[in-house]
């Protein structure tokens, strides 16, 4: 395994209100290495989003630590970026698109070259360097998530979030943007959180699958990809090996939902 | 199939957009020319003191106000006025943003605002005149104790409404302090503030007009008085048209601004409704 980059370790959150507590996570350990793009997967309601937000340093967990390059997380980091469900509202409809991706980068001391070229080259890599001057709400759902993805890769984060990122856009555009991020991956070595409800998703882009259990949350599985790093929609869905890894996952979604699977201590 | 599309030529568009433009003028006008001719009409019939016709009015206010007084009613009155939206303005989005982000000073604050809003600025007219005496300064700070409070409200407001997903996205990228005003919360809040920015122009010119009412010496408000208690009727309702005039202007030049700083809202709602 790579240098280790985010380690994930015991967390655990409660949710208190007036009503009585919730626990959303119970306990959740993991390590991700330099490099590599795991997915996270569960039944729906089992604190995706919970624990993106916890790892993200956006909220803070009740127990247990996030480490980041050796390095508590206990406000957004510097050197990570998120991509949220939600591009609309991720967004500003005030800005163009080259706005919406330089905002980030304004506070970095950069030289005005340095930081056009880092737009230009993250908006070429998202396919819409021609649409630099529009506004988001000008563009359709998947490019508004392209632009969204630019702005992340803009920023040269050491880690990409993405929260499922494709849960709103149609079944075409989202085997696009599929590729767009296996591509990101492969040619800049980009390492990358993906969190999705997606099976087939989780299977076709990530080298480690992590299965969670339902609320409240733990690593019911962690299962490693062996498909080979070149991916391509038609070829890869159809090997013997994808329907088999995809059949798996997708039991131990369904005994996490039964709620049959066993913690082993520890 | 661009490059054809872009190479058609649509003979008599121009004219087809004159067209419109006169068309969309004769609408604007039409009403208010029909008005005029119909009280010209009237006017000549039945002649009365208190109502004279339109072409007495424009005269008297071609004698009244195009001349010295454009310079010594008119002018100080509209600088006034203009120093009264622009206070209001600043004051308003800079002390409504700070208390629509500031939870304990929102908390503190919240009912003393509601109180000083009802109360009616005129009232407050004779007891600014003896704290600062019969001067521009005395009619500014009317003017602005009645026309900050729309912007207040809605800026406090606008800025506290700022979208959760936006402000996630804003802290994880780290954005400054400065920067997450400047990019977020401003901009976000700007349809409600300039919402606002349209109600404080108009009670603005109502308290420019009724600053000068009292005990003054110059200015319009003080001039419509004059020209009542002396029955210059037609001189008097030449001061009215000019005010309407100058709301008017205003009007005009909000659309412009609003136009331009809301160039994303009215996008938006324009895809929308697509």
């Amino acid at each position: 395994m790579p240098e280790t980059l985010l380690k994930v370790e015991h967390l655990k959150k409660v949710y208190e209100s007036s009503t009585g507590n919730v626990e959303a996570i119970g306990d959740i350990s993991f390590e991700m290495g330099s490099g590599e793009l795991v997915c996270i997967v569960g039944p729906s309601g089992c604190g995706k989003t919970t624990l993106l937000k916890c790892i993200a340093g956006l909220l803070r967990p009740t127990q247990g630590t996030v480490e980041l390059d050796g390095r508590k997380v206990t406000t957004p980091p510097p050197n990570m970026a998120l991509v949220f469900q939600e591009y609309g509202r991720s967004l500003y409809p005030w800005l163009t698109v080259r706005g919406n991706v330089e905002l980030p980068l304004r506070h970095k001391k950069l030289g005005r070259a340095d930081r056009d070229r880092l737009i230009d080259d993250a908006l070429t890599a998202v396919g819409l360097d021609h649409a630099a001057k529009s506004y988001p709400w000008q563009l359709s759902g998947g490019m508004q998530q392209r632009v969204a993805i630019a702005r992340a890769v803009a920023y040269q984060p050491e880690v990409l979030i993405m929260d499922e990122p494709f849960a709103a856009v149609d079944a075409q555009t989202r085997a696009d943007l599929e590729d767009l991020v296996r591509r990101l991956h492969l040619d800049r070595g980009m390492s990358i959180l993906f969190v999705t409800h997606d099976i087939d998703e989780s299977v076709y882009l990530g080298e480690r699958v992590i299965v969670l259990s339902k609320s409240p949350t733990w690593v019911q599985e962690d299962l490693a990809i062996d498909l080979a790093p070149e991916r391509d929609q038609i070829t890869t869905r159809a090997l013997p090996r994808f329907t088999e890894l995809r059949t798996h996952v997708y039991e131990q979604i369904q005994r996490a939902k039964r709620g049959e699977a066993v913690r082993s201590a520890g | 199939m661009t490059l054809y599309t872009s190479r058609v030529v649509v003979p008599g568009q121009r004219s087809q957009a004159w067209k419109r433009t006169a068309v969309n003028i004769l609408y604007a006008v039409g009403l208010p020319f029909l008005l005029l001719v119909l009280w010209g009409i009237w006017a000549t019939v039945s002649p009365e003191k208190f109502f004279p016709g339109p072409l007495v009015i424009a005269e008297a206010f071609i004698d009244t106000w195009v001349g010295p007084a454009f310079f010594v009613d008119v002018l100080p009155s509209m600088g006034r006025l203009a120093l009264g939206i622009i206070l209001s303005i600043a004051i308003g989005v800079i002390a409504g943003t700070l208390i629509g982000l500031t939870r304990w000073l929102r908390e503190l604050l919240e009912p003393l605002l509601e109180f000083f809003r009802a109360i009616p600025p005129p009232v407050l007219i004779p007891i600014v005149m003896l704290l600062m005496g019969i001067t521009d300064a005395m009619k500014v700070a009317v003017i602005v104790f009645g026309a900050v409070w729309p912007v207040l409200l809605n800026t406090i407001d606008g800025v506290r409404a700022t979208d959760s997903v936006m402000t996630e996205t804003a802290r994880s990228f780290a954005l400054t302090r400065g920067e997450r005003l400047r990019y977020l919360v401003l901009p976000s809040a700007s349809p409600r503030i300039m919402a606002g920015v349209r109600q404080t122009m108009s009670v603005a010119l109502i308290l420019m007009v009724i600053s000068e009412m009292f005990a003054s010496s110059s200015g319009l408000g003080y001039r419509i008085v004059y020209f009542q208690r002396n029955y210059l009727i037609a001189e008097m309702w030449s001061g009215i048209v000019l005010l309407g005039l100058i709301g008017i202007l205003l009007a005009a030049i909000f659309s412009i601004v609003e136009k331009r700083v809301l160039r994303w809202y009215h996008g938006i709602k324009e895809v929308e409704r697509a």
